[in-house]
């Protein structure tokens, strides 16, 4: 856990005064919802189809306990007992009142928790791999850049009014679990060639409208200048982003127009103004900021113990939840658990009160006080003894976080739609609420094997539908909902746009659709072990098309 | 953004302007005699684009009370009962079309 000085505490508690003083101008009338808009929107406050929503940070996916007691108690106290985790690993509350938000904002000010930056064109919410300093492939814990990071671009009076948001993401070489290459800006710590570990950056990535991956400008940059290329990149793109139409402001049309050579040259002579400046890493400014991470004093146990085993032959529901939620961890003895927020016939990424309670205790009794939350809207336990975990799956069934569909066809990712949303055109949670009940026979769903489907509501893509295996975009036709598939995206280290398959289908006819692919992929796969993505990129997607508009 | 004030409006049947409460952003609706409700029977509606900019500015000149007014499409059935015109307003006036997330009895 990182460990807030009271700089920290300081920044959000004078926040949240600020905030409450605006409410209230607002409120009187003295501010007009013009002057009023761009002030609640840096504090993370929207304004949906039905009430006003709160978006929360949870900077890295990182929560204590705590925290989590916070968001359970704001979900209860002020909403209707539940919160939505979003794919930046963020929380968002869908009926919060404007009048009790700055009480609201108090409470989590009292844990260290703000809504500054989810919301407005300056630098997000930092996001990275929900096992980070728990996996047993990373070389180093990204969550320390990123709060370095973090840190350097909060309330950065340049980065306040950039042309468009700015997403960064921090990763790790070996298995890409942050999504890194659809980032504005991605930092992936690796080893160079002679041995020292450094950043791969990335710009340019973004999907909406007009998806693209992000391009390498530099494959090597030393630690010590994460920060000052971080802000080149930044004023660079403050510079020559476009500020005349939002649907070209991102920093991906930049780069796609500019070209990433010539960015990266752009990039290159910015640098050289303030590379060996001020923010030329310090070493004794790092070395605080990572000796505020603090780690779990971890017991000397051993590898799969006996009673686990013990427990998997006699319960074959634990059993398949080991097998498909439970991983290695770099600590003997202990295991990462990911607790799935999708339920047969739920909404993806949702949590109750309770659960959240719930989820906390368990984190204080199993996890030394500590959750993870990946932008796959799923929870994660990422310090339990192996020995505890029959007692911790079982804790797990009873509040409904321990369905075994982690990374399969019904571990959907979802954007709220049109059930909440003002900005979409069609609905996505019941089409994935639907998938999940056609997919509910785990045995099937396992045999499917790794199979993501990403779900958005309109272009805009916060539900990631382009890189999804099966990707699903929702599309207004004449007032009706339709919606187009697209097969083969990836959001991993190999990361892929997916292609679409044909014309869009009827809202009706998307889980029937999502069947008549999963079974022409069982008749496709070269070999059982063959996974749907690989079989995808093997065959193409002609198929698959023809499987699915063969009776449409 | 262009203003509302500013748009053209065109309408093909009957509308009714509709906005979010400030203080907690429920939706409403505004009165033929001024004024907001919650309740879409209590709603002005007009099938004229010039009385629809009538209303939508006089809904816009109380904007403490509401939010970003609008003319949104609704239906008369047969009784004369006034109801949301599209998906979008019939989830605005009813709810998400799902059921919210329940307790798991604990």
């Amino acid at each position: 856990m990182y460990i807030y000085d009271d700089l920290d505490r300081t920044l959000v508690n004078e926040r949240v005064a600020e905030f409450r003083d605006q409410v209230a101008r607002r409120l009187s009338g003295e501010l007009t919802e013009d002057e009023f808009r761009p002030l609640r929107l840096m504090n993370g406050v929207y304004l949906q189809l039905h009430a006003y929503m709160l978006r929360t940070a949870i900077p890295y996916g990182t929560l204590s306990s705590a925290q989590m007691h916070m968001l359970a108690h704001v979900a209860r106290r002020y909403d209707r007992g539940y919160g939505h985790f979003t794919t930046r690993q963020n929380i968002q509350y869908h009926w919060i009142k404007l009048e009790e938000l700055p009480d609201a904002m108090a409470d989590f000010a009292s844990v260290g928790m703000h809504g500054m930056q989810t919301s407005g064109n300056c630098v997000r919410n930092i996001t990275t791999d929900q096992w980070a300093g728990v996996a047993p492939d990373e070389i180093e814990d990204p969550r320390v850049w990123a709060e370095l990071v973090r840190q350097h671009v909060t309330l950065h009076p340049e980065f306040s009014f950039l042309p468009r948001k700015f997403k960064i993401a921090v990763g790790t070489s070996g298995h890409d679990r942050a999504a890194l290459a659809i980032h504005d800006l991605a930092l992936r710590l690796h080893r160079n060639g002679a041995g020292e570990i450094g950043f791969e950056v990335m710009v340019g990535g973004g999907l909406g409208r007009t998806p693209f991956l992000a391009k390498t400008i530099k494959p090597f940059l030393h630690k010590r200048d994460v920060l000052s290329y971080v802000e080149a990149i930044l004023r660079t793109y403050n510079e020559f982003g476009r500020r005349d139409n939002i649907y070209k402001a991102r920093i991906k049309i930049l780069v796609h127009e500019l070209g990433a050579e010539a960015f990266a040259r752009e990039v290159e002579a910015e640098w050289q103004n303030v590379k060996d400046g001020a923010l030329a890493l310090d070493p004794a400014a790092f070395a605080d900021v990572a000796s505020r991470f603090v780690y779990p004093a971890y017991e000397r146990l051993g590898d799969d113990p006996p009673a686990v085993g013990e427990a998997r032959r006699a319960d074959h529901c634990f059993d398949a939840w080991m097998d498909n939620s439970v991983t290695n961890h770099k600590v003997p003895g202990y295991a990462i658990v990911t607790l799935s927020l999708k339920p047969e016939g739920g909404t993806p990424g949702d949590a109750t009160a309770e659960q959240m309670d719930a989820i906390a205790d368990l984190a204080d009794r199993y996890s030394f006080g500590e959750i993870r939350v990946g932008h796959e809207q799923n929870l994660v336990l990422p310090h339990v003894a192996q020995r505890d975990l029959p007692e911790l799956w079982r804790a797990l069934d009873a509040i409904g976080v321990a369905t075994p569909n982690i990374g399969l066809i019904s571990d959907i990712i979802s954007c709220p739609g049109l059930d909440y949303c003002s900005l979409a055109n069609t609905r996505s949670i019941p089409i994935a609420r639907e998938i999940t009940r056609r997919f509910r026979d785990h045995d099937l769903a396992r045999d499917l094997g790794r199979l993501h489907i990403n779900i958005s509501g309109c272009i805009n893509a916060c539900g990631h539908h382009h890189v999804g295996h099966i990707g699903i975009l929702g599309v207004e036709k004449n007032g009706e909902e339709f919606y187009q598939i697209t097969l083969g995206g990836k959001a991993d280290e190999g990361a892929k746009l997916g292609a679409l398959i044909g014309p869009a289908v009827p809202y009706a006819q998307v889980a029937d659709v999502v069947e008549d692919i999963a079974a022409a992929y069982v008749e496709l796969r070269a070999r059982p072990d063959e996974l749907f993505i690989d079989t995808v990129k093997r065959t193409g997607i002609e198929p698959f098309r023809e499987r699915v508009y063969a009776t449409r | 953004m262009t203003s509302p004030l500013q748009q053209k409006i065109k309408i093909a049947g009957p509308v009714v302007v509709t906005a979010n409460r400030v203080a907690d952003g429920a939706v409403v609706y505004w009165r033929a005699d001024g004024g907001w409700t919650t309740a879409l029977g209590g709603a002005a509606v007009t099938t004229s684009a010039e009385t629809a900019r009538e209303l939508v500015q006089a809904a816009i000149s109380d904007g403490l009370r509401a939010v970003d007014p609008y003319v949104a499409p609704v239906k008369l059935t047969r009784d004369g009962e006034v109801r949301p015109g599209n998906l979008r307003e019939l989830i605005r006036f009813s709810g998400p079309t799902i059921d919210l997330p329940v307790t798991f009895g604990i």
